[in-house]
């Protein structure tokens, strides 16, 4: 597993989010109430909108254009809506954040 | 050793004291009873029925002749005691019939009272007392001409009924404002009165008899005020008295009454007296129930048992007329003290209200619907506390079972003919039927179809309750009703806690509401973080991460993730500078697409998250401060070019336009706010479909508000005309802050308006100038911490981590 670093968990907000670019395209990395980080591709499977600009609530985003809302831990469309985005392991150093990088190779495939 | 009872009268205490006393201490009495009617004991309270026919006399009998003779009971039919010789111990009926006595009962009765007006004793003036009475109607009612019944009361009205039922032409003369004003409201007496009449039977009230005119025989009435009502019957009854003549006569204690201890001891200790005829505590009763309290206690003292004692207890009325259903008891008058639960359902005709006093039943009134009297009866008796219940305390018993008490299980237990709308008399079944025909989803999409709740929207909680009940999980409540999932609560009633506990924090909310997320979700996070933005400018700072995006950057976000951006244009007007600046812009950061938008701005789309600092840079330089283009905030000001360029234009509307937009600029509304002002009525500013909108006019400027131009079209509404510009501003501000404090996140001015009212808002803001004020004042407090502009605080560095990638990775590494 190949981690690569991205930043320092303070560089997020709390409940919130921010982007990491990759060449295969943007991940999203979130940062929950609870310090929790989790980290899934920036598109929503409904209509590719950017995930990092929704509202975080528990392990979840609202997808800002429609308003799917997206398990941080699953990827997965929850309540009524099907879809699903691929998640990205995170690894959690005393607030040192990395993404594996294998994790991102298949996510891109 | 037996003792010699000697009863005087016939009626029904004495029978039900009899009863207990033959069950308690059979034998101890040699009973003897003198009955001035000629006949057994029979229930008088069905003497109503009779008249109407829906009963004969052989079915009201309570005793008859076998159970005398089978008790042993001497009863003498026809026999009125004239004299009590209390030193000799004996009675003399009329037919010269003496009795001694051990201990005497006595139990007379009343009498009705007669008004003393002139020919009060023409033949055809009768009273309605007894079988006889009842006789007497029956036998003129042959005739089948006209009769009058003086009192407007329980008894008057059964004569009434009964009358017309037999075929009479009625007329109830009532001195009262309305009907049984003693047992009734005046809604009660209303509803009664209206059901009275639709039985043919009219009704004339604050109806004084001067005189019972008539030649040898009744020929009909005159009142004070002049009227003369022809009539062959009268029949008296506005009251009773009880009849206490021979208990006076023979020395004993009488007041209105006979007066009696509370074990219906007189004041010779071998005579009781019970019955109507005796007063008790300083009260005389006329109905059944503390009568057959008084038999009881009567019989108890007489078998030897003297613990028994009479205790006052308010006694239920009811009207025994066929169809009209009434129950009153207690007391129902108003009170500062006292609160109110009232259910009305007009066209079914049902009146409830129960008056309450420290979460006690007081006092209860019941139209229409009276099942539950009973009930309300024994929680006021037992003086149960009905605060846990008190939601669902007016529809009845049947909807208190288990707890918690579920409202819902309330409403889904009504009857589909239950009126839900009162204002517009929409029933339970039409409007599920409706839900179910047309598929209709939200509470908008009932009230077009039904008009339930599209009045004054009292009864919206029962209309959405209904939809829940019809649609189940399809019906989507979070729309409507709780906030959203994470509670049961509604935006009213977040916003009146936010308040009343003095809430000001998303987290603060979430714990005293009892959320039942952790961090709430998308749907509510934004609500509460605007009601407390709202509620208390000064002391909250504002949630970023609750707000949407469009209002965490300060752009449109578009469908591929880039951002719009509309520099404000104060009233639409610009000049070659600001455009020459945009026009940099543009060109700087190649930006695709330039659009003049609908509120006369100009929208710059296409650009990039990270290039929106350096755009706003840029704008800002040339004076251009963020149009908000994105906020549920204050928009644009339209304007038309009023009275310095067009020669139809009766005000500067331009500058009013200006003005209010100088001034509104940086507030959060529920919802986005677009006004506009036109320079006179052509309304080239397109004002009457605005949020609000003013159209100039010579004598002044006209204030529009709740129009629409988006999902729905709609005109506005006028709120009114004000003088000056100064004025119109103050209306305007007042109006929007009263918008901003009481309409639901996401309401749009109409939808608010249409929930609280036209009127209401009406009377608030131009009928009140001390709340107007209030609402101006507080705007303008709320406006010192708004009026920031929000593209120049980031292009000084605010929120740099939001415009910014954290990492840029995976790249090849150059030069290796």
């Amino acid at each position: 597993m190949n981690w690569i670093p991205i930043g320092d968990i303070s560089d997020i907000p709390l409940r919130g989010a921010r982007c990491v670019k990759t060449p295969q395209g943007k991940v999203a990395v979130f940062r929950t109430a609870e310090n929790e980080v989790f980290a899934i591709e920036d598109h929503c499977p409904h209509k590719r909108g950017p995930l990092s600009q929704g509202i975080v609530h528990a392990k979840a985003v609202t997808c800002p254009l429609h308003s799917w809302v997206i398990s941080l831990e699953t990827g997965k469309a929850l309540g009524a809506d099907q879809g699903e985005v691929r998640t990205i392991a995170v690894r959690n150093d005393d607030g040192a954040l990395f993404i594996a990088l294998e994790s991102l190779m298949m996510a891109a495939e | 050793m037996t003792e010699k009872l000697v009863i005087i009268g016939n009626g029904m205490a004495p029978g039900r004291m009899l009863e207990h006393l033959l069950e308690k201490a059979p034998g101890q009495y040699e009973v003897t009873i003198f009955n001035a009617e000629p006949r057994v004991n029979y229930d008088r309270i069905m003497l109503s029925p009779v008249l109407s026919g829906e009963k004969d006399y052989k079915e009201i009998i309570i005793h008859g002749d076998g159970w005398y003779i089978k008790h042993g009971i001497t009863l003498y039919k026809g026999h009125k005691i004239i004299k009590i010789d209390r030193a000799a111990k004996t009675v003399t009926s009329d037919h010269g019939v003496t009795e001694s006595y051990d201990k005497l009962v006595i139990a007379t009765g009343s009498v009705p009272f007669i008004i003393p007006v002139p020919g009060n004793d023409l033949p055809g003036v009768i009273t309605y007392r007894d079988l006889d009475d009842v006789q007497a109607m029956l036998l003129a009612a042959q005739s089948r001409e006209k009769a009058i019944v003086i009192g407007g009361g329980l008894l008057g009205l059964e004569a009434a009924a009964g009358l017309a039922s037999r075929g009479m032409d009625v007329t109830v003369l009532h001195v009262m404002p309305t009907l049984m004003e003693r047992q009734l409201d005046p809604a009660a007496g209303y509803l009664l009165q209206k059901a009275v009449e639709e039985r043919g039977i009219k009704v004339i009230t604050k109806a004084n008899t001067k005189a019972i005119i008539g030649n040898g025989k009744v020929e009909g009435i005159e009142l004070d005020d002049g009227r003369v009502i022809p009539a062959t019957l009268i029949v008296m009854a506005v009251g009773i008295r009880p009849s206490a003549g021979l208990a006076k006569d023979a020395g004993i204690a009488v007041n209105r009454g006979i007066v009696v201890d509370d074990g219906m001891q007189t004041s010779d200790g071998s005579i009781m007296a019970l019955g109507e005829c005796a007063e008790v505590g300083g009260m005389v009763y006329g109905l059944v129930a503390p009568l057959y309290e008084m038999a009881r206690v009567a019989a108890s003292h007489l078998s030897g048992d003297r613990s028994a004692a009479f205790v006052h207890s308010d006694t239920p009325t009811k009207l025994k007329v066929t169809g009209i259903e009434l129950f009153s008891l207690g007391d129902f008058a108003d009170g500062d003290d006292r609160e109110e639960i009232v259910l009305r359902d007009a066209s079914a005709g049902v009146y409830k209200r129960l008056v309450l006093k420290d979460n006690k039943i007081i006092g209860t009134v019941l139209y229409g619907e009276t099942a539950d009297g009973a009930w309300f009866n024994d929680l006021k008796k037992k003086q149960t506390d009905i605060k846990e219940m008190r939601e669902t305390l007016i529809f009845g018993q049947a909807y208190q079972g288990g707890s918690p008490l579920d409202p819902m299980a309330a409403v889904a237990a009504l009857p589909d003919d239950a009126e839900i709308c009162g204002c517009n008399g929409v029933c339970k079944g039409k409007i599920t039927s409706t839900i179910t025909s047309k598929c209709l989803t939200s509470l908008d999409d009932v009230r077009a179809y039904t008009k339930a709740s599209a009045s004054c929207g009292s009864c919206t909680g029962l209309v959405e309750k209904l939809m829940t009940l019809t649609l189940g999980e399809s019906y989507n409540p979070a729309a409507v009703q709780p906030m959203c999932t994470c509670t049961e609560l509604g935006h009213d009633d977040v916003r009146r806690l936010i308040k009343a506990k003095g809430l000001k924090s998303i987290p603060a909310v979430m714990q005293e509401l009892e959320w039942k997320t952790s961090c709430g979700c998308a749907k509510c996070r934004p609500a509460l973080n605007y009601y407390l933005v709202c509620d208390w400018p000064d002391e909250y700072a504002d949630d970023y991460q609750s707000r949407f995006i469009n209002e965490r950057v300060h752009a449109n976000i578009q469908k591929d993730g880039t951002y719009s951006v509309v520099p404000r244009m104060w009233g639409g007007v610009t000049n070659a500078n600001e455009l020459r600046a945009i026009a940099d812009v543009v060109d700087k950061f190649e930006i695709p697409m330039v659009k003049v938008t609908g509120g006369q701005r100009i929208d710059l789309l296409g650009i990039e998250k990270e290039d929106l600092p350096a755009v706003w840079a840029d704008l800002g330089k040339a004076g251009f401060v963020s149009g908000q283009a994105y906020a549920k905030g204050l928009r644009t000001v339209k304007t038309c070019v009023g009275s310095d360029w067009c020669r139809f234009g009766t005000q500067d509307s331009t500058g009013l336009g200006i003005r209010i937009e100088k001034f509104m600029w940086g507030s959060w509304t529920p919802a986005k706010l677009k006004l506009a002002v036109s320079g006179c009525p052509r309304n080239c500013a397109e004002a009457t479909c605005k949020d609000i909108g003013v159209i100039c006019v010579d004598s002044g400027f006209e204030i529009h508000f709740a129009g629409a131009a988006g999902l729905d079209i709609k005109g506005t509404e006028v709120l009114g005309i004000v003088r000056t510009e100064d004025e119109a501003l103050e209306h305007i501000v007042a109006l929007t802050q009263m918008y901003r404090e009481q309409a639901r996140y996401l309401e749009r001015i109409y939808k608010w308006a249409k929930r609280v009212g036209l009127e209401e808002i009406r009377r608030q803001i131009m009928g009140d100038a001390e709340k107007r004020q209030g609402y101006y004042e507080r705007f303008v407090f709320s406006q010192t911490f708004a009026q920031v502009d929000p593209w120049s605080e980031r292009v000084s560095g605010k929120d740099k981590h939001e415009f910014k990638p954290m990492a840029t990775i995976g790249y090849p590494q150059a030069a290796e």
